[in-house]
């Protein structure tokens, strides 16, 4: 089969014609089904609008349910309605363009200038919606239309003074106007009305604006020689035109608010100009005679005045949801009905309604009112056969119920000869009717309701939405050959392994042909049926599926041919998607291989949980098996976690160890730990090694004994070379003390060379995710499956080691001396609140200063909780010195396996100051937390100090005060997840079609370029080392064994 | 260490100096320290080749130049490469100086971004997927006391928003040479640029017995903002009201003033109080407050809470080259759409760093380049790029669904399916990274049988 390709998809309204061709048939019953449960003819569930029983051939094309695709029908409307959707632009499209002639109210020459621009933008594929917008409401302003009057000059001589009136038509000018045949009523009104003005900058004429300049001029003095003048500038305020025997003159006054223009026969025209910075507008008057029904521009020009007479355009006005009204000048209001409304849109023609940005090929404006109704097919609003066997109807089929309903009697009344206003009830009805089936949230009228009162889905709640068909159903689909269940550890099989259980195994299936090569393999398969690696169904050479049972296994095995196809079981090796949500970056999906095992759960390697951001707490993770060869070829090069250790957030690992990982190395390289030969191996025994290398000594009973940093290189590839500072390095060197470098007492200095741990201690740096200096330098130095082979070896190193050497944490391990305790409690806690103390006296007494830039309350309290902030930090010092780094909590800590020192002296010492907001706490009562104590006590107690430790207990109080601070953290953590998740969507939405080209560039769907060389110098991140193209100080290391 | 030397053959007394001296490390360091600690030539040399190191085919100072210069690397790889081969030039050889330089090459294409990569959906994940560790609170006190900025999450949505005004703005403004090393010239200065209002430097109270306001400064606070007499009368005599001075005869800068309502109404009398306590007697409108703190460079410098950019940089004293505000849209108007894309870059990276997150600075610029390359400043959101998508279905799928569609049809767009989600919707493959490429096999003479 040949692949096909959707190309476009254009967008269009449906004109009454397409949908009348488009229709199967023409629905005019109400009914759906019959007594004998069968549709009802033209009803609307009728059987040419598709099938969704089973059993039953569909009337229009014949095929079975799964077949028939379904297929519209149509409503012949008794009267014209209105789209709800486009009330609005009916509206303003209304407003913009003549009530007689239908033309938009703009001068050809406007109109013109508009087209180009629209077209200008279509073509750079930029928004038109500013300069239709821009028409719309220059267009509204008109009063009048050009189009469908009449033009005329007349003579102006005379008439100066009578123009000046400002208020009635002065009798010379009405006899001139009669003499043409316009005779003006008495009450006609006249006004004097600022034109137009037109901008231009003086200081640039001659030059980029003289075209503006000639334009006004050409326009207001009829003066058509002027296109063609040369233009001079006489003086500052004065420029000569001139073209052959033609010239004039044009001058500011010299306070630039007028403006005089003198032909060559000495004729002169003033008028008044603005000055806006350096750009001057030149307005021009008119004059506007309003007379009953008919309105008159005149504009003056050299000799004549100019008349024209159009039809006055009234204004209409807009009800939501769907009517409007024409008002006249007197204010008379006239209802216009959707027959009116489409007659109007109809006369617009064709070149006018591009003004609009509309197509008038895909979108006339006459189909935004609704003669013919589209019935979607019944494939679209199935009906469900409830247990008591009644059918119940889709919302949208109750809708069209409703409007065939209303039709029906609409056309009845009105073939009755009904009175208007029953006619007009109806129509408000069906108009309504029509709109909810469109959009049942619209504001101003009642949604229609479902018996039961819940608000019926239709047509806008269908799409819209997270869960409506966009969000819903075509950007998020369903999909099969998934599992899903809970995770839990299993160190012992690889990172890029998933353990998958034996009941998920057989229902999982992976489509195999059957070939020359593997028939007998798959004969096999298909034998063992449910027995796991087995099958579930084998599909014929001529496509029929057989399900494999107990009873025809046997068969279908001989049978088997090549051609066949084989739905064979999971087995170890496939290749799947792994995937925890949220998925919020590229790593949350990766590809692992299956491992088939007992049990109910996914089993995956602790190491690869950071990418996840999975934990055992009961996370579920799915599973996806691939059904392609395209798909599993690409699975395997670009998604296999050994491929995906470096992150392309940060270039740096984020597969790693975690937790015991990293205490179990960390103990093991710390010091001078001995091991004789079978603990070595001991340690060493699930891990491929080549051999211990060569003891580093012998023990005083004679035998050989191994390091544990000799052991930790064991599992190093050869040839590496590396240093670092881990993470107990104090930074000396940052407090002018030299780095002892490999003498360091604290084993801070890791240094590597040729695959042997010289020095340091390894941590969380060397091997944590995240960070992994080791992993890092193994994956850029020797490939991806080196690294996964080293962290699979480090993290089964160190689990052997941490189970033979034991390790626990518990709650004896934060006990500290009484002595210390006495000495927190007695000299800093309480030296600090004695302190508090002070400076709330200080502050009562007035004699805090405050510090610069704050009020006297904030100084108070930035300064006590200094003050609360040190204490604890003592106290946790305090505790430090007893808690050595032998204590496991501190091990952790210091290791970067979990938790942090703060933690301990929690723990151990002191809980400290629980805040809200970043503030003490303030709030409870008033004037105080809680009602004993006294208001206004600033004191710590009273304001959330916890001076007890997790260990010893908190007090009432402190428990109350640590339970609001928690509170904030969860309430934290629950806005936190929507706004970031918001966020993410909307960066995924703007930004999801950036590709970098074959010419380097970063371009958008448009080709517009977005960047020139991505990240400005073309460098992937996610292979970069941390950021840089190239690790020069790594290259150097390994080359040569030291960097600068 | 002794003992290892001896083993390869050095006599143990040199040995004993060796290790009392050196360290493994330093060992590898240099040749030269060797023989100036007073070890032989010979024995150094031993223990160069002891190391694995070569004498022999020694590099040159000008070599590690010539070399790196003659390579096809981008001039900032070569000048760091320079610089750390020159720092260990007596440990290369030729062939190594020749092996890194070749390294360096090969790494630096292996590198480079690969044709069709969608870099704009990593970018997107990159920024996105640290947002949940981000913190939520609105205010901090970053580095300057008094001063509170919005970090965080809020921060980053903010820029992404590309709001007009920032719910915190503020500039960090940089002085002149001359300004920026004196304290009392930059406190000065500062005092000219922070709002100064009436009534922060007096009482202002209605007196409703005679319908009139008096204004009465406080002489501490009129000499510590610098701020004269003259200044506040001139004030307030530009309320184009009747005001009567009252000097008293102590101080020079001691008195009051006594401003008449010209319509007697107490609503007229009220809205005077409130106008003349609110004029700004001296300052920048919008500077609420200002504050000289010393940067981490040393120099004196003025954050300032409240942004005008473009009045702040005419003053004297203030190097605008280097004066920044943390509102976008005022740097996209005063100083133009590129500097506005760094700012975006500074602020975006600056909020991620402060939260102890690691985000690649590329992915920081593609964003930002894509919210300026049209030439003004667009949020990424429904109102910004992804409201201007050009594929209809796109939108849709966004936000605001039913409205896209209705537009759509009557503009009778056409939507092109070259996007991502034009094409999950249609249900055919996306045209990014592989998915932009046919592979097309032809059809190959399989001869399984006889291959193994």
């Amino acid at each position: 089969m040949r692949k096909m390709r959707i190309k476009a998809i254009k967008f269009g309204l449906l004109s009454p014609k397409e949908i009348r061709k488009m229709s199967a048939v023409k629905v005019i019953t109400a009914d759906t089904y019959g007594e004998d449960g069968f549709p009802i003819e033209m009803g609307l569930v009728n059987q040419q609008l598709g099938v969704i029983d089973p059993g039953l051939r569909c009337k229009t094309c014949g095929g079975r349910m799964g077949e028939c695709p379904g297929h519209f029908g149509h409503i012949e409307l008794a009267a014209p309605v209105i789209h709800v959707g486009y009330a609005k632009l009916i509206h303003r499209i209304l407003s913009a363009t003549c009530r007689k002639c239908g033309r938009v109210l703009l001068s050809e020459e406007e109109k013109r200038g508009y087209l180009a621009e629209i077209e200008r933008r279509r073509e750079k594929q930029v928004d038109v919606d500013e300069v239709v917008k821009h028409i719309f409401k220059e267009a509204a302003k008109n009063e009048v239309c050009t189009y469908c009057g009449e033009y005329f000059s007349i003579d102006a001589e005379g008439l100066d003074e009578e123009l000046d009136n400002k208020s009635s038509v002065g009798s010379e000018l009405r006899d001139r106007m009669e003499e043409r045949g316009f005779s003006i009523s008495k009450d006609a009104i006249m006004k004097r009305e600022i034109d137009q003005k037109r901008l231009f900058c003086w200081s640039r004429v001659p030059g980029a604006d003289s075209k503006r300049l000639i334009e006004f001029l050409v326009q207001e003095f009829e003066l058509p020689w002027v296109k063609n003048a040369r233009i001079s500038r006489k003086d500052d305020k004065t420029l000569v035109l001139s073209s052959g025997k033609h010239s004039l003159e044009f001058s500011l006054s010299p306070k630039r608010d007028r403006a005089n223009l003198i032909l060559q026969d000495g004729i002169s025209y003033e008028f008044p100009v603005k000055k806006e910075g350096t750009e001057l507008s030149v307005y021009s008057f008119r004059w506007v005679i309003v007379d009953t029904d008919k309105i008159y521009i005149l504009r003056r020009s050299i000799d004549k005045l100019n008349v024209y007479c159009g039809e006055r355009q009234k204004q209409i006005k807009y009800e939501k949801p769907t009517t409007y009204k024409e008002i006249d000048a007197d204010g008379k209001v006239r209802r216009l009905m959707p027959t009116d409304v489409r007659e109007r849109l109809e006369r617009i023609p064709d070149e006018d309604v591009k003004l609009f940005g509309m197509d008038p090929e895909s979108a006339r404006p006459e189909w935004m009112v609704l003669t013919v109704l589209p019935v979607p097919p019944v494939t679209a609003r199935p009906s469900i056969t409830l247990e008591s066997g009644q059918r119940s109807e889709d919302d949208l089929t109750h809708k069209l119920v409703d409007i065939i309903r209303i039709n029906q009697r609409f056309m009845e009344n009105r073939d009755a000869g009904a009175p208007q206003l029953i006619i007009e009830d109806l129509w408000e009805l069906l108009q309504y009717h029509v709109s909810t089936y469109f959009d049942n949230e619209i504001p101003g009228i009642p949604p229609a309701r479902h018996r039961s009162g819940r608000p019926l889905k239709t047509m806008a709640q269908r799409l819209k939405g997270k869960e409506g068909r966009f969000r819903g159903s075509l950007s998020g689909k369903r999909v099969n050959f998934s599992a899903r269940t809970v995770i839990s550890p299993d160190p012992d099989i690889e990172i890029d392994e998933v353990g998958v259980p034996e009941e998920i195994a057989k229902e999982l299936t992976v489509t195999v042909n059957v070939t020359e090569r593997n028939i007998q393999q798959m004969k096999e398969t298909v034998r063992r049926g449910k027995n796991h690696p087995g099958a579930n169904y084998v599909r014929r050479a001529d496509g029929r599926k057989v399900k494999v049972t107990e009873l025809n296994r046997e068969t279908l095995a001989e049978e088997l041919d090549i051609g066949w196809k084989v739905e064979r079981h999971l087995v170890d090796g496939d290749i799947v998607l792994f995937n925890r949500q949220p998925s919020l970056h590229r790593l949350s999906i990766m590809a692992h291989y299956v491992r088939v095992m007992p049990g109910k759960t996914f089993r995956l390697n602790p190491a690869v949980c950071p990418p996840y951001n999975a934990d055992y707490d009961g996370d579920e993770m799915n599973l996806h098996v691939l059904q392609t060869e395209e798909a599993r070829a690409e699975a395997k090069i670009l998604m296999e976690v050994q491929r995906n250790i470096i992150s392309p957030r940060f270039g740096r690992p984020i597969v790693g160890g975690i937790h015991d990982y990293i205490t179990g190395l960390f103990m093991l390289t710390r010091g001078e730990k001995r091991f004789n030969k079978e603990e070595a191996l001991d340690i060493l025994r699930n891990i491929d090694i080549e051999g211990l290398g060569e003891p580093a000594g012998i023990m005083d009973d004679g035998t050989p004994y191994w390091t544990g940093k000799q052991i930790f290189s064991v599992i190093l590839p050869p040839g590496i070379n590396l240093q670092f500072r881990n993470k107990v390095c104090e930074k000396c060197e940052e407090r002018g003390i030299r780095c002892a470098r490999e003498e360091c007492p604290r084993e801070a200095y890791v240094v590597i060379r040729d695959g042997r741990l010289i020095s340091g201690v390894i941590d969380e740096v060397g091997v944590g995710s995240f960070k992994g200096a080791i992993i890092d330098r193994i994956f850029r130095t020797l490939g991806e499956e080196s690294a996964k082979e080293f962290i699979k070896n480090a993290s089964r190193l160190a689990i052997n080691y941490i189970l033979q050497a034991g390790f626990s944490f518990g709650i004896s391990d934060e006990d500290i001396p009484k002595d210390a305790k006495e000495q927190i409690r007695d000299e800093i806690i309480q030296e600090a609140e004695k302190k508090v103390d002070k400076l709330i006296r200080a502050y009562e007494a007035g004699e805090l200063e405050a510090l610069p830039g704050r009020t006297l309350e904030e100084t108070l309290e930035l300064l006590i909780m200094q003050e609360l902030g040190r204490a604890r930090d003592e106290a946790g010092e305090i505790a430090g010195r007893y808690l050595g780094i032998e204590n496991p909590g501190v091990l952790m800590a210091k290791s970067g396996a979990r938790g942090s020192l703060l933690n301990l002296t929690q723990m151990a010492a002191c809980v400290g100051q629980q805040l809200v907001r970043g503030e003490r706490i303030r709030r409870g009562y008033q004037g105080r937390t809680l009602p004993h104590f006294q208001p206004g006590d600033h004191s710590a107690d009273a304001r959330g100090f916890v001076r007890s430790s997790f260990k010893d207990g908190l007090s009432p109080a402190e428990y109350f005060f640590h339970a609001i601070g928690g509170r904030e953290a969860l309430v934290d953590t629950a806005v936190r997840t929507s706004q970031s998740g918001y966020f993410q969507r909307r960066l995924i939405n703007a930004l999801q079609d950036l590709e970098v080209k074959y010419d380097g560039t970063v371009r958008e769907t448009r080709d517009s370029i977005v960047q020139f060389k991505y990240g400005e110098d073309g460098i992937d991140p996610a292979k970069s080392v941390g950021g840089k193209s190239v690790d020069i100080d790594g290259i150097l290391e390994e080359e040569i064994g030291t960097s600068a | 260490m002794a003992a290892e030397l001896v083993k390869i053959g050095i006599e143990p007394e040199v040995a004993e100096t060796i290790a009392e001296t050196f360290t493994v490390s330093d060992l590898t360091v240099d040749r030269e320290e060797l023989l100036a600690a007073g070890i032989e030539e010979y024995y150094a040399d031993d223990i160069m080749n002891m190391l694995g190191i070569e004498v022999v085919g020694e590099v040159k100072p000008g070599d590690i130049e010539s070399k790196v210069d003659s390579s096809p690397l981008p001039e900032k790889i070569k000048d760091e490469l320079k610089s750390k081969l020159r720092a260990v030039r007596k440990k290369l050889t030729r062939e190594k100086l020749e092996s890194i330089i070749e390294r360096v090459e090969r790494e630096y294409e292996n590198a480079r971004v690969e044709p069709r990569e969608a870099v704009g959906i990593v970018a997107a994940q990159s920024i996105g997927e640290p947002g949940t560790q981000m913190t939520l609170r609105t205010f901090h006190y970053a580095g300057v006391g008094a001063i509170y900025i919005t970090v965080g999450l809020p921060r980053i949505i903010e820029i992404v928003d590309a709001r007009k005004k920032p719910s915190t703005p503020a500039m960090k403004v940089r002085l002149t040479e001359e300004y920026a090393s004196d304290r009392h010239k930059a406190g000065k200065l500062a005092m000219e640029i922070e709002e100064t209002h009436i009534r922060d430097i007096a009482r202002v109270e209605s007196s409703t017995e005679d319908m009139c306001i008096w204004v009465c400064p406080d002489e501490r606070e009129l000499i510590k903002r610098g701020i004269e007499w003259r200044e506040v009368e001139e004030k307030l005599r530009s309320l184009d009201m009747p005001v009567e001075v009252y000097r008293s005869e102590s101080g020079s800068l001691g008195g009051k003033f006594k401003i008449y309502t010209r319509d007697n109404s107490y609503h007229e009398l009220l809205r005077l109080e409130e106008r003349v306590s609110n004029m700004l007697v001296k300052g920048i409108e919008g500077i609420k407050r200002a504050i000289v703190r010393k940067s981490p460079d040393g120099e004196y410098m003025i954050y300032t809470e409240g942004s005008a950019l473009k009045k702040v940089s005419r003053l004297e004293g203030v190097d605008f080259t280097r004066t920044t505000t943390n509102n976008i849209t005022e740097i996209a108007e005063v100083l133009g759409i590129e500097a506005a894309r760094n700012m975006i870059i500074d602020e975006m990276m600056s909020t991620l760093d402060e939260q102890g997150l690691d985000v690649d600075a590329r992915h920081v610029t593609l964003i930002a380049d894509a919210m300026t390359m049209d030439g003004e400043v667009k949020q990424i959101g429904r109102h910004g790029l992804a409201g201007e998508k050009s594929s209809v279905l796109s939108r849709a799928a966004f936000e605001v669904t039913v409205d896209n569609l209705l537009e759509a049809a009557i503009h009778g767009e056409i939507d092109e399916l070259k996007g991502v989600t034009e094409n999950v919707i249609v249900g055919q493959p996306i045209k990014l990274g592989t998915g932009a490429v046919k592979l097309v096999a032809r059809n190959f003479n399989f001869n399984y049988g006889e291959s193994r």
